[in-house]
């Protein structure tokens, strides 16, 4: 085990208030880590020290006037490399986007940094956030920190690894089918994937544009709480961002759990579950149980059909998105005898195979004559599947399930079977489908060692009750259960 | 076997993808696979279900809460001065365009 994270973003404000340090130098430190772990973890694509030291002596300068400090004042994050930074290579784990600068910041970055945190580079990921391992990305997989031998999950790999290795405090990751929760579980740490329209997305390069959401990887429950408080909440720039007030999550979080009512669906626990995870998250249950939780067994019928209807609106979402990927206004351009030729040989050198595989699917279930057998189908089965959460949380206050079926795999292992790494999600894309936030949060390990992740839904833009249940649970010991 | 050499090259042709040979043959043994594997949506009778076209959150009888309907912002134009740091990542411009090659060919 080499993962060893030791600051939290309350240790952080600490040390700064108390002058065990300056934020210049724990940033610093942090550089000089990376310096050392990155090259065996190959977590950061780019690192912005300029950016990073510029707001590091912003912070410093306030803590000599003795101003007050915002909430993540000097906290080093780590930002998946699909979201918009000004001035900082984007590249989207992609060889089309290379050389791409943005000309803008996200809403999430500009947040984070209004909120005193320092961002430190820019995390590998999975091609356009394509992939359950890591390993689609055109810059190498990343490893992951806890058994370098296999993947950290994907596609926000490396944000994960970043923060179970203690590389950064905080990092953003994006989840579009378990983006976040997936490598969460893989790399033994806590990661929240908001409700759809929490967390504006201005700023994150599209892959499907009816799931993706931005959210924390933390190393506990109040540090992806504090990230929450910075980030949520209505953004003009986002359409789909949602003007639901945010409550004070670190208030929420310490509340105790007596009567919460928790849905245990059976069809979360069948076949294809590693016995080792199941064993370890009943256990979780049981213990979120003592602790004052009612268990409520469910039937969610339409699980079983989640992979199938997710890997058609994702792709189908991703064959449109990505089709401005054509060499005319940013990124990769091939040269061509004319317009069309030029597109074809751009977007045949830029894109790597999973994202060649994932719009050719998208474009099929979009086409002229298979729309209604694919497309259409989809859509309603996705409905069922949102009723179901829906009839749930008419009886329950959260769902509790396993993250994954199994727990990290190893390198190499999936890469030649594109549906097996598809069902790497199985327990994660109901919830994308849905809508509803989910976390997934550490639950013990297996025998070997490797981490195992508990899950826990809640209902819309109920995130404090998702953070409340797993903070008492991490509170408990649930995490080394 | 569901999806032909011929399936391929015609979404690829759609998706302006320029396959190399040797690569439609993988991507036609994939992606028959993995829409053997979707076909498992055709077991559910869905005669009675509407599509889900949008995110908002709905009750289990379809009601969306209050509060949650989308927010639009008033329709005032804003400035919005990025042309030239948008033409500078452009791999080839002349202010204030885009070049591309010939469009029309004789």
């Amino acid at each position: 085990m080499s993962a060893s994270p030791t600051w939290t973003i309350a240790a952080v404000r600490d040390a700064l208030l108390t002058k065990k340090t300056s934020a210049r130098e724990l940033v610093k430190d942090f550089f000089d880590q990376i310096e050392r772990r990155n090259p065996e973890l190959n977590a950061f694509l780019a690192l912005c020290p300029e950016r990073a030291y510029a707001q590091a002596d912003r912070v410093d300068a306030a803590i000599t006037k003795g101003q007050p400090l915002p909430p993540l004042a000097g906290v080093p994050v780590a930002v998946k490399d699909v979201i918009s930074t000004q001035g900082v290579r984007t590249t989207c784990g992609s060889k089309i986007l290379e050389n791409y600068t943005p000309p803008y910041d996200a809403t999430a970055i500009e947040r984070l940094e209004k909120a005193g945190a320092v961002v430190l580079g820019k995390t590998n990921c999975d091609e356009f956030a394509m992939g359950s391992s890591n390993e689609n990305s055109a810059y190498g997989p990343v490893r992951n920190p806890v058994a370098l031998d296999r993947v950290p999950g994907g596609s926000s790999g490396g944000s994960a690894a970043a923060v179970a290795a203690g590389l950064a405090v905080v990092a953003l990751g994006t989840d579009t089918g378990g983006s976040i929760r997936q490598p969460g579980a893989f790399c033994g740490i806590p990661a929240l994937m908001p409700t759809y329209g929490r967390v504006s997305r201005y700023g994150l390069i599209a892959f499907a544009s009816s799931l993706d959401r931005i959210g924390p990887f933390a190393n506990n429950i109040a540090d992806a709480a504090t990230v929450m408080s910075v980030t949520a909440g209505y953004d003009s720039n986002d359409s789909t961002s949602a003007a639901v007030p945010v409550p004070d999550y670190l208030a929420e979080i310490e509340k105790p759990l007596t009567g919460l009512r928790i849905g245990v669906p059976e069809d979360y626990f069948g076949a294809g579950l590693d016995p080792e995870v199941k064993t370890k998250v009943q256990a979780g249950i049981s213990l979120l149980e003592r602790l004052g939780c009612k268990r409520v067994p469910l039937k969610m019928p339409h699980t079983d059909y989640a992979i199938a209807t997710y890997y058609i609106v994702a792709t189908a979402e991703a064959s449109s998105n990505l089709a401005r990927y054509d060499g005319v206004r940013f990124g990769l351009r091939v040269q061509g005898s004319a317009l069309m030729d030029m597109y074809r040989k751009t977007r045949e050198r830029g894109f790597g195979p999973e994202v060649k595989r994932r719009i050719m699917l998208g474009t099929y279930a979009l086409s002229s004559g298979y729309y209604d057998a694919y497309y259409l189908r989809a859509q309603k089965v996705r409905a069922l599947i949102a009723r179901d959460f829906a009839s749930a949380f008419e009886k329950v206050d959260a769902i509790v399930t396993p993250t994954t079926p199994t727990p990290a795999f190893k390198l190499g292992e999936k890469t030649a079977d594109p549906l097996q790494m598809y069902l790497a999600d199985i327990y994660t894309v109901t919830g994308s489908l849905a809508g509803v936030p989910g976390i997934s949060v550490p639950c013990g390990t297996t025998a070997t060692g490797l981490p195992i992740g508990m899950q826990i839904f809640g209902s819309h833009f109920d995130e404090a009750r998702v953070l409340q249940l797993a903070r008492a649970f991490e509170k408990a010991g649930g995490f080394s259960i | 076997m569901k999806i032909s050499r011929e399936d391929v090259l015609r979404v690829a042709q759609l998706a302006h993808l320029e396959l190399a040979p040797e690569e439609v043959e993988t991507y036609r043994g994939q992606l028959d696979e993995i829409l053997a594997y979707i076909g498992k949506l055709q077991e559910l009778d869905l005669a009675s279900v509407e599509p889900m076209t949008q995110m908002l959150p709905r009750t289990a009888g379809g009601a969306t809460p209050a509060g949650a309907e989308p927010e639009l912002r008033d329709d005032v134009p804003l400035p919005c001065n990025v042309g030239e740091a948008v033409l500078a990542a452009a791999p080839d411009a002349a202010m204030p365009f885009f070049r591309v090659p010939k469009v029309i060919e004789r």
